[in-house]
């Protein structure tokens, strides 16, 4: 980790992989704290015409605390028929995968947990472990013996897995303009590069990659089965779907998965479209110097915030798809576009 | 948008083609002017004249089904005090609007919409076994109604292919809605308008 | 080839035993799935129990009676003004619509009319008591699908409503206002100038509904062919208000029947749908909120003066005899059926209430359906529990 380089202390190896874990699970707590208080207690109230918590704390920003005080000291319960193995397991599965998504995102030059010049699979190691979450939520649905969440696990599988592919296929159109499937190779190509010659802007794919974008938001939302496609979660049907139920400590451990997990497809979303933790380089050599070892995390956690904001704003705003109409808007609008939009981006690539 | 005249007009007139199709079986009307009109149907009649109504005559909604029980209630308004015996009451069984001739009577009430006429129905149910026919194969959202007035009276219909209890829970015993069987609740506490005075203390001056 | 244990042996055919119970117990083929008495979607204690096929309902068959207060027969001992009381709470929404049936009916029996004042003030309230209702359906009916910022608003704009009606009756939700012969009191002063600004409020607040669902592709998606009724089935089963009308029959008790209120004073539209689907149901429930606001404007404008109680005796005996009197209420047909012997109570009244009829037809509708669809009709037809089991 950088960090050693830059206080001078030599750290053994397993010393720096707990330092990445502790980092990686900071990361994470933060930024779920940030985005559930800021858009879930916060900006659904303004929208929703009330002003939210107010009590806990100035402004109620101590509601979280208070939340997660109350979730851990709630009874530990099993329903009589579910397969106990399985029903712990299943949430740690979804917290793991999300931790690994952050593992991934590069925060600086030299503030990264994985090395990006020995870890070259970058993107395609991304979305590989984005999908391990879908095997913590069928695990959750089928081990909770309740028909609802069983119903709930169903429908997540079936949502999930569709809506992989119009993500995958976004990422290769930005693969391909970017030429390396490295994160931070992909940041530095958008900073250092030029649209038509123009420095000044960099080349934030979310210009080229306008369609891309788009269709990796609306996948990144059905990801996070957030609505319009929370049909997995649909609360006035299911209750809770697949989360039914869980209760305290396993419940909270949803709850920061789901929402760390908008965090960390905004960061990918960000690294991959907005231009990561860089500003243009023509404005200034950034890269020499540690100045953006520190300003490039907050600019990427502000670039998170905001993707993160469109994500919640539309769940707040828009009536839930039935599931068969949410499996034809993935299978029959979104893989075509994708599909077309990788064949604009190779022709134009080779062109160019 | 038509006057009251016209209106009891168009009744008058369907309770005359009603009379026309039924023959024998209508066995009295009575029209209160401005209010509505009431007919009343033989009891082997009542299907048929569902049927009538639905086909013939072009009553296509179907309003409500229900009964009445005109046996006064032996526990009167509920009021009584306990301590003291249960007064007499009159057990005499005074039908309204129509006549009739058992205790309980099936009340029904269609519409037609095209023209704005509406028909309250009633037909006898017999003392010794209350049944009637059944109107689901005629309108189908009898089918509630009349699980209903079954549960509550106790009054079985023909032809119904479900009648089972709708509100009440399964093992419940008793017509509820008859006016022998008691509301609980003034029963198990005596109604609070009672007046309810201490008698005096023994051995106060003055007062005996 | 391994020796198993007589151990290992018996604890496999354990495990076996155990997942063929738990295989049994969820019966995942032809599950069997009760929604409700306690779901967050039904309005209430009403319970639905459906046989899917996958997500697709065989059969459905919705088993009311977790709310029976036995309504019929607690009137039979109670006097008439009492029962004022009672049947205040069976649509609990709109609650002062409920009692103006009953009043008109035993004044009916008794032959007086209140005088126009009360006439006109009964038709206000029952007007507002129609917006706060329906208000709620508008929001409630995006909850049900997913969307869950309309319904705040639609509280909001109530409670504006809902102030009004406490400022006149002293109740927001019972008012308990009606009396036969007239009202108890007469209206606050400034009441008129208040309800007019509330009822601009309303009408923003339903464009602001049109646009945010109504407009709303994925509302439309959600609701547009779902759960048609076709106009023989509606009238067969009794449907009435907003889904009757919805199915393309164009009737009104407020402007068909004859009744001694307001609202042949007044000039206003009956809204009719020709799809019968829930889409149908929503739009034609939004146009009459719209509606009822100008009523309600109309009538503000046009309130005669002069007493607003007839002259009644103190105890009040109503003479024997039977009446029906059935009323355009937020729900649908509302009536009563009072029969009278000349005593200080009824003898019998049967509620006709407008959601046991609506909710009857959900056996019918529900086949075939997803599991989604349901909800969304269910919220389309909209019942609420007081009114199905009174």
């Amino acid at each position: 980790m950088s960090a050693a380089s830059v206080l001078a202390i030599e750290i053994p190896y397993w010393g720096q992989s707990i330092l990445r874990v502790v980092g990686g699970l900071a990361a994470l707590l933060l930024i779920a704290g940030t985005v559930v208080y800021l858009y879930l207690f916060k900006a659904v109230s303004f929208m929703q015409s009330r002003l939210g918590p107010m009590e806990a704390g100035p402004y109620g920003s101590m509601q979280l605390l208070a939340e997660v005080g109350k979730w851990l000291q709630k009874e530990d319960l099993f329903p009589d028929n579910a397969d106990k193995r399985i029903f712990k397991l299943a949430p740690i599965i979804v917290l793991v995968s999300t931790f690994l998504l952050y593992l991934t995102i590069p925060w600086g030059p030299d503030a990264f947990f994985l090395d990006p010049a020995t870890f070259n699979t970058g993107i395609f190691f991304t979305l590989a472990v984005s999908s391990i979450s879908v095997l913590g939520i069928l695990m959750a649905g089928w081990s909770s013996a309740n028909k609802y969440s069983l119903m709930g696990g169903l429908r997540a599988a079936g949502q999930l897995i569709a809506y992989e592919l119009p993500m995958v296929l976004a990422v290769v159109g930005v693969v391909i303009q970017a030429g390396t499937l490295n994160l931070q190779g992909i940041v530095v190509a958008q900073n250092d590069g030029s649209i038509f010659g123009f420095e000044y802007l960099g080349n934030p794919f979310v210009l080229t990659q306008a369609i891309g974008f788009l269709i990796f938001v609306i996948a990144a939302q059905a990801e996070l089965t957030q609505t319009p496609f929370d049909m997995p979660i649909a609360e006035s049907e299911l209750v809770a779907g697949y989360m039914t139920e869980y209760s305290g400590f396993r419940f909270l451990i949803f709850f920061i998965a789901e929402f760390a997990s908008a965090g960390a497809f905004a960061g990918i979303a960000s690294v991959l479209f907005l231009g990561g933790w860089g500003l243009p380089t023509a404005w200034g050599d950034w890269t020499s110097g540690n100045a953006m070892n520190v300003i490039g995390p907050v600019l990427l956690l502000t670039k998170i915030l905001l993707l993160s904001f469109v994500i919640f704003w539309a769940r707040f705003s828009f009536p839930r798809l039935r599931e068969d109409q949410l499996q034809r808007f993935a299978w029959k609008i979104l893989i075509p576009l994708a599909l077309g939009n990788i064949a604009v981006t190779a022709i134009l690539k080779v062109v160019f | 948008m038509s006057s009251l005249a016209e209106l009891s007009e168009r009744r008058a007139a369907a309770v005359e083609r009603l009379g026309a199709e039924l023959g024998e079986a209508l066995v009295a009307t009575h029209e209160a002017p401005g209010r509505g009109t009431w007919v009343r149907v033989r009891t082997d009649a009542w299907r048929t004249a569902g049927e009538v109504l639905r086909h013939r005559l072009g009553f296509e909604y179907f309003d409500f089904l229900s009964a009445i029980d005109w046996l006064p209630s032996p526990y009167g308004r509920g009021e009584d005090d306990p301590t003291q015996p249960a007064p007499e009451r009159s057990t005499e069984i005074r039908p309204g609007y129509t006549g009739g001739e058992t205790r309980f009577q099936v009340l029904a009430r269609v519409f037609d919409v095209r023209n704005n006429v509406g028909l309250l129905l009633k037909v006898d149910v017999p003392d010794a076994e209350p049944a009637v026919a059944s109107w689901v194969p005629v309108y189908a959202g009898a089918n509630w109604h009349e699980r209903e007035t079954w549960e509550m009276f106790g009054i079985v219909f023909a032809g119904h292919p479900d009648l089972r209890k709708l509100y009440l829970p399964t093992g419940f015993e008793g017509f509820p809605l008859r006016k022998d069987y008691p509301l609980l609740a003034r029963l198990v506490k005596p109604w609070p308008g009672i007046v309810d005075v201490e008698p005096m203390p023994e051995g106060m001056a003055g007062e005996e | 080839m391994t020796m198993i244990s007589d151990r290992q042996q018996l604890s496999y055919i354990a495990s076996q035993a155990a997942d063929a119970r738990v295989n049994v117990e969820l019966e995942t083929e032809g599950m069997t799935l009760n929604i409700g008495p306690q779901h967050p979607a039904t309005h209430g204690t009403l319970r639905i129990v459906c046989r899917l096929d996958g997500e697709q309902v065989v059969w459905a068959e919705p088993i009311p009676g977790y709310m029976h207060r036995g309504y019929e027969k607690l009137t039979e001992v109670r006097t008439f003004p009492q029962v004022t009381t009672l049947v205040n709470r069976i649509d609990w929404l709109g609650s002062f619509c409920n009692e103006v049936p009953f009043i008109l009916a035993a004044e009916q029996l008794m032959d007086i009319e209140a005088p126009p004042r009360a006439q006109h003030i009964r038709t206000l309230l029952f007007e507002m008591g129609r917006i706060a209702n329906v208000i709620l359906f508008l929001g409630d009916m995006g909850v049900q699908l997913g969307a869950v910022t309309p319904v705040f608003f639609a509280f909001r704009d109530r409670e504006f409503v809902l102030n009004q009606i406490e400022a006149a009756t002293g109740g927001r939700f019972h008012p308990n206002f009606d009396r036969i012969g007239g009202l108890k009191d007469d209206l606050p002063k400034g009441w008129i100038d208040e309800s007019r600004a509330v009822m601009r409020r309303v009408r923003s607040f339903c464009d602001e509904m049109e646009d945010l669902l109504l407009g709303n592709e994925i509302f439309e998606a959600r609701t547009r062919g779902i759960g048609v009724i076709p106009r023989e089935i509606a009238l067969q089963y009794g449907l009435s208000g907003a889904n009757l009308r919805a199915s393309g029959v164009d009737w009104d008790l407020r402007r068909d029947q004859k009744l001694p209120m307001a609202w042949d004073k007044c000039d206003w539209k009956v809204w009719t749908h020709p799809d019968g689907d829930s889409f149908a149901r929503y739009w034609v429930r939004l146009q009459e909120v719209r509606e009822s606001s100008k009523i309600v404007d109309q009538l503000l404008d046009t309130m005669p003066s002069g007493p607003i109680m007839a002259k009644v005796p103190r105890i009040i005996k109503v003479p024997e005899g039977e009446a029906w009197v059935a009323t355009e209420n937020p729900l649908g047909e509302m009536g009563y059926y009072v029969v009278s012997k000349g005593d200080l109570g009824p003898f019998r009244v049967k509620i006709r209430s407008a959601s046991f009829s609506n909710i009857s037809v959900a056996s019918w509708v529900l086949r075939g359906t997803y599991v989604p669809d349901v909800i969304t009709i269910l919220a389309s037809l909209y019942f609420i529990l007081g009114d199905i089991d009174r």
